[in-house]
């Protein structure tokens, strides 16, 4: 196997070890912890006084629009990152390139801003 | 023969890779809660009680060092509460996906030369990638929950780890930009054998140059770790825990482990990206003498880092949720796309 895929076999054995401790934690409980069931108990919990409504109730996510936003800057990350390993071998051009890709994306962010979607609605 | 190539002939032996393996599997499994739980002790309740000017836990053990040992067995013998209306799929599985996003991140944190269970390519890009994925269990419980609270706190939590997602990972890229890598271990080494202006006194550790990338890569920790200032997602006062309100028992305690885990890989990935890891601003011990001293040189940098990301915590109060929004759109968007231009002209011009 390449010391490639031997690296990312580690990260796997990683995830699977994880699991097992996560999940070994949780049986070690299940043989202490004592099970006494009573209604009340499994009530949902809403500082005391019996819940009113459904807990999925209708509610304002206001920043849905900073989702969107989001998504156009971690895809801008992702353009980034392999130039920055590589800004010596492209030099200026690839700086004024770059520089420019920046300067849009921020016009984007300034849209917004001006747009008034960065405060609380 | 010196006591340093006895050494080194020692550990010199080539080990099988699957004996290596396990070694390693096994060394950070036993780092993790340890890692956890001292932190928890030192920073959470010590540093805390005296800057509050009480003297914190004292019974547990001496100057309560069992005190964390005896809050888990503790929370082992509780019951494990699943709420009637709740998607008990969903609910079970979310704690879970917080603690295991945690520590996948020790994959690539480097404490030596060859003391680093996977040297990735893309290292640092890995971490940042894996870290993130706490938002979906953080995003889980709200939603499973079918609690009030815990949805109004899933849901502040995700507005919050997106917003402070972007600052992280553009201030990281000023790191690479300088580096030229995203490996972590050619990240440490730059910084060992780097100079700054023609100067090699004490190689580069990038803090000096990319003290504005440390300031918003240390900020946007503190929000992704949702601690006070940052606390909105869990804000006692507010929303009474938020996601984590209808968790018993040890399901509850994996979001603290979680909470502090990641706390002490992010201070290991800052000491790393912006401290020169474990490398020594001067001397040279060499590869087997780092690869022994580098773990003590890495925590000593991490207990560092993490002090001062836990002074913050008790320091400033609670922000608001739109201020928190504020700051990071507004401020440290910006200002970390300013810092990659601007060290993409240094990088380039000189």
């Amino acid at each position: 196997m390449s010391e490639f895929l031997r690296d990312y076999l580690l990260v796997a054995i990683f995830l699977v070890l994880a699991s097992a401790l996560v999940f070994g934690m949780l049986g070690l409980g299940s043989l202490l912890r004592p099970t006494r069931s009573q209604p009340q108990k499994y009530m949902t919990y809403e500082s005391g006084v019996d819940p009113v409504g459904l807990g999925w109730s209708q509610s304002n996510i206001r920043y849905y629009v900073f989702a969107l936003l989001f998504v156009m800057f971690d895809v801008e990350a992702v353009f980034i990152f392999p130039w920055a390993t590589r800004l010596e071998a492209y030099g200026s051009f690839g700086l004024v390139e770059m520089a420019i890709f920046i300067f849009i994306l921020a016009l984007g962010l300034v849209y917004a801003w001006r747009k008034g979607v960065l405060r609380w609605i | 023969m010196t006591a340093a190539t006895v050494v080194s002939g020692l550990l010199a032996v080539e080990v099988p890779y699957w004996a290596a393996s396990i070694i390693k599997v096994g060394v950070v499994a036993l780092v993790i809660p340890t890692a956890a739980l001292v932190l928890g002790y030192v920073f959470l309740m010590k540093m805390m009680s005296f800057m509050q000017s009480r003297l914190g836990p004292m019974e547990a053990g001496p100057y309560g060092t069992l005190q964390l040992l005896a809050d888990g067995l503790k929370f082992l013998q509780k019951e494990d509460i699943f709420p009637a209306k709740a998607d008990r799929t969903v609910f079970a599985l979310a704690p879970l996906v917080v603690l295991i996003s945690t520590f996948l991140i020790y994959v690539v944190i480097p404490t030596g030369p060859d003391a680093v269970v996977a040297q990735l390519d893309v290292g640092i890009f890995y971490a940042l990638a894996v870290s993130s994925l706490s938002v979906v269990g953080i995003l889980m419980a709200g939603w499973a929950s079918a609690n009030k609270y815990a949805l109004m706190g899933g849901l502040r939590a995700a507005g919050q780890l997106i917003a402070y997602e972007l600052p992280l990972v553009l201030a990281v890229m000023g790191v690479v930009i300088q580096a030229g890598t995203l490996d972590l271990q050619k990240i440490v080494t730059t910084q060992a054998t780097g100079e700054i202006f023609g100067w090699d006194g004490i190689g580069n550790p990038f803090i000096l140059t990319q003290f504005a990338g440390f300031f918003i890569f240390l900020v946007a920790v503190q929000a992704e770790l949702t601690q006070p200032p940052f606390d909105m997602p869990v804000a006692e006062s507010e929303i009474v825990g938020g996601y984590q309100v209808e968790y018993t028992g040890f399901r509850f305690l994996f979001f603290f482990m979680g909470e502090f885990g990641t706390a002490f890989a992010f201070a290991a990935l800052a000491s790393v990206l912006f401290l020169g890891g474990w490398a020594l601003p001067w001397g040279d011990l060499g590869h087997w003498g780092f690869n022994i001293a580098g773990p003590a040189i890495m925590l000593v940098k991490v207990l560092a880092v993490s002090a001062l990301i836990f002074w913050f915590r008790f320091t400033y109060p609670r922000l608001r949720e739109d201020q928190l929004q504020r700051l990071a759109w507004k401020f440290l968007i910006p200002l970390s796309l300013v810092n990659i231009v601007v060290t993409g002209i240094f990088k380039v011009v000189l």
